[in-house]
């Protein structure tokens, strides 16, 4: 099994598809290879967030998914 | 039930859940209740929530728990919409029952800052030249201060002379 992407708001728009998986496992590095140009400057920036499986991780860069595990990338929201 | 939290993708009406809400909670001193709705803008032909399955539904949650545990309720409804919305649609729902008023006036307007800065929703409009995503508000983070850490403002006051006072931040005035 691979891991989930999830891009949220205009992430998805930048991405250019609303999710899409990747080869387990993954972390920090392995996500900046995989999200080239915008999207990866994106999620580089400091109020861009990730999670895990539904958890926000607290330091990005500590990511770590395995297969079956979801990555979600959530850019500021913008209220309800 | 005193904690009712949901998350549509499509049309409701208000007063659907409201009678009910306010039925199951007999003894009741107050019931207060806020309806959103999409405001009417020439330009805008729409407006669409974007909400993440893993999260939103769970943060709203534990929004109204902290809601009904600080304001002391007897029950707390939410409702929010997800979705393509038109002007007029219910956007958002919140109704608290309290065994006094200033509980659920007070239970509401907290849900609501929380609701509008501190949740997993991503906002986006339509306008004649196609979708604009809707960026946060400063606002919406001064709403927000208005209910951070009353209890440091009270240390603060008690611990100081008269010029302590000036530590108070001018959003708790408002009460």
């Amino acid at each position: 099994m691979a891991v989930k992407l999830v891009f949220l708001g205009k992430l998805a728009d930048l991405a250019g598809v609303d999710e899409r998986d990747v080869e387990a496992p993954l972390d920090w590095q392995g996500l900046l290879d995989e999200l080239q140009g915008p999207i990866g400057d994106a999620v580089q920036q400091d109020r861009t967030r990730i999670a895990l499986n539904g958890e926000v991780l607290a330091d990005k860069s500590a990511l770590h998914a395995n297969s079956g595990d979801e990555v979600a990338l959530l850019p500021p929201v913008s209220g309800g | 039930m005193a904690r009712d939290v949901r998350l549509l993708t499509q049309p409701f009406s208000p007063g659907q859940f409201v009678g009910p809400f306010t039925n199951a909670h007999p003894g009741l001193g107050g019931v207060c209740t806020f309806v959103g709705e999409v405001r009417s803008d020439d330009a805008v032909e729409a407006l669409e929530l974007i909400h993440y399955e893993k999260m939103t539904l769970k943060g709203m949650e534990e929004l109204a728990d902290k809601a009904i545990e600080r304001f002391g309720l007897m029950g707390l409804l939410v409702v929010h919409r997800s979705g393509v919305m038109h002007v007029g649609e219910p956007i958002v729902l919140v109704s608290a029952a309290a065994r006094h008023r200033r509980e659920a006036i007070e239970a509401v307007d907290y849900t609501m800052d929380h609701l509008k800065s501190d949740s997993w929703f991503w906002k986006r409009e339509k306008r004649a030249d196609g979708w604009h995503w809707i960026e946060p508000r400063e606002q919406d983070h001064s709403d927000l201060a208005r209910w951070a850490s009353p209890e440091f403002n009270a240390f603060d006051l008690n611990q100081g002379g008269g010029l302590r006072i000036k530590a108070i931040p001018t959003s708790q005035n408002w009460r």
